[in-house]
């Protein structure tokens, strides 16, 4: 009987996974506060370890957490619209007023559970919680993480997870945040919050390095998948297109990207045989969706664009580096960043040469933008030793290898500064 | 992680038999539900083997059987490619697709490598072999 109450056991978590992210949302619309639905849901979840090992998994075990949640969370209702109605007498008979009418259970029994879901993703991404909160909140309620789990791809202790998850719930009660997907003129900025909050987390597992616990890769996987539901969710939203089109080409190279002994593969060094061409489809899937919803210059969209250049190359020089720096022309009016400027001094000059690339470095260099940051002065020198300014391009790669806090990456630049010394010394 | 899941072929399917607006109605919906949680990365179905062919290996010999085969029950009839958390959540999924024969049938849930998983097997001798291969495809394409 061990090893069936352990099948059970697996089965439920299971199912938990599949379950919860509706299931929470679903019950949030009736209580109309996240952390009391997650509560009912654990509860119901309690409930099924108690009975499916002897009485076995119901058929639609969705069906039957659900109902079993949907039972006390009513209960919570009609206590709180009692109390409710009591505080009303009071009230009433301290000012003698109209009394609100108690809410309309089975009109809100009745919507839609994509909604609901929907309704959830917003709530978790709300922007009265710190990003990191969004995040936690967005893994444990959507994702169905335990906080554990959370814990270790995040490299956390799991206590400051449970705070932070804990704190986040609290928040979003005590600032009365609405369970509802926000109309009109909010909706664009909300939505962003929304997107921003799943690449954040398929960035922290992409930044994941070989030794690292597979809680934390896993994270890719997570933040594809609720992009996608939330891609279905809101289909005539282009940028959540060309969120997914982004996460699914660059997750396409993950295979390629670290080599045998865990070390990173630059993209023009990769082998593109190895680059996932199920994933690439999808990604070109999605990235047409976003386009043909007219959302071709959105944010994601145009880093989509960007990354699908490379993956449609099957060599790397086969790569459209014009369009690639039409791209990030427009990406740099969209979203102006010194990163993104950064990047399209490089599209610059390999598209049109290294002197015009050299002037879009030049004029980060004089606004003194990325001070700190080791890839100005590492694409500076690279420029200028193309360029044959082999002198200025050492000082460049030394400058580059004092601010990296990567071995590997400065006794490169160290290399390199070293080898344009000897190629200066042959002019 | 991510599975192939086969839909094994069946007497009607293997004659080329399509399905009734019933099933295929009951299939769309399971697509849609499988869509709808990020699940599915793809799937195709497939037409009978008599529309296949086999290529047998024999040491450096190749030869070509056409189809239809016979071992109906071991037959592919429809696959997907999915990615999901682990094998159970692959088999709850499949526990909740509508039966897709009118005959008694079975849908093979198979684990698709990943790149990890060949750690053990890739020595360094077979990969500076791979990295020897890659550098000659770069110079084959360069010329």
């Amino acid at each position: 009987m061990v090893v069936a109450t352990t099948d059970t056991h697996r089965v439920i978590d299971t199912i938990w996974r599949i379950e919860s992210a509706q299931l929470i949302a679903g019950l949030a619309r009736i209580v109309r506060d996240v952390g009391r639905a997650e509560e009912l849901a654990q509860d119901a979840l309690v409930a099924a370890l108690e009975q499916w090992p002897a009485s076995g998994v119901p058929d639609n075990p969705g069906a039957w957490l659900m109902a079993t949640a949907k039972r006390r969370a009513i209960d919570d209702v009609r206590r709180n619209a009692m109390l409710e109605r009591k505080h009303e007498e009071l009230a009433r008979a301290v000012h003698s007023e109209q009394g609100a009418s108690e809410p309309d259970l089975d009109a809100a029994l009745d919507d839609e559970i994509g909604d609901d879901l929907l309704r959830l993703v917003f709530t978790a991404c709300h922007p009265v919680l710190a990003s990191e909160a969004r995040v936690a909140l967005t893994l444990r309620l959507l994702g169905g993480l335990t906080t554990d789990e959370i814990a270790r791809a995040f490299l956390a202790p799991e206590p400051t997870i449970a705070q932070r998850i804990v704190r986040a719930k609290r928040t979003l009660a005590d600032e009365h945040v609405p369970f509802e997907v926000p109309r009109g003129a909010g909706l664009a900025a909300r939505l962003s919050s929304v997107l921003d909050v799943l690449y954040l987390i398929f960035n922290e597992g992409y930044a994941a390095t070989a030794g690292d616990d597979w809680m934390r890769p896993a994270l890719c996987e997570d933040a594809l998948r609720l992009g996608r539901i939330v891609a279905e969710l809101m289909p005539g939203e282009p940028e959540v297109h060309g969120l997914v089109a982004l996460m699914e080409i660059q997750a396409s190279r993950s295979r390629a990207r670290v080599g045998p002994a865990g070390e990173p593969v630059l993209l023009f060094d990769q082998n593109r045989a190895r680059w996932d061409r199920v994933l690439i489809g999808r990604g070109l899937a999605a990235l047409e969706r976003a386009e043909r919803l007219g959302g071709a210059q959105g944010s994601f969209a145009l880093q989509a664009a960007i990354a699908a250049c490379h993956a449609r190359a099957r060599a790397p020089e086969e790569t459209d580096w014009p369009r690639i720096a039409a791209l990030y022309e427009a990406l740099a009016q969209v979203s102006p960043s010194p990163v993104v400027e950064l990047n399209r001094a490089v599209a610059f000059a390999m598209a049109f040469g290294p002197a015009v690339g050299l002037e879009i470095v030049d004029a980060l260099h004089a606004e003194n933008a990325l001070a700190d940051y080791h890839l100005l002065p590492s694409v500076r020198g690279d420029l200028l030793a193309k360029l044959g300014r082999f002198d200025e391009a050492r000082v460049e790669f030394e400058r580059a290898a004092s601010l990296t806090r990567n071995a590997r990456e400065r006794r490169l630049l160290l290399e390199r500064a070293e080898g344009r010394a000897r190629g200066s010394a042959k002019l | 992680m991510r599975f192939m899941v086969m839909v094994k072929a069946t007497k009607a399917s293997e004659a080329g038999e399509m399905p009734d607006e019933k099933l295929l109605t009951a299939m769309g919906k399971f697509n849609e539900q499988l869509v709808k949680a990020g699940v599915m990365l793809a799937g195709e179905g497939l037409h009978p083997t008599s529309k296949g062919a086999r290529v047998r290996f024999t040491g450096t010999q190749r030869t070509v059987v056409d189809g239809p085969f016979t071992e109906t029950k071991e037959l592919v009839a429809g696959f997907w490619l999915w990615q999901v958390k682990s094998k159970a959540e692959a088999i709850e999924w499949v526990k909740r697709c509508p039966n897709p024969h009118y005959e008694d049938s079975e849908i093979e849930i198979r684990q698709v490598f990943e790149a990890e998983d060949f750690g053990a097997e890739l020595t360094p001798e077979l990969r500076e072999q791979e990295a020897r291969l890659r550098e000659q495809s770069a110079k084959l394409r360069k010329t």
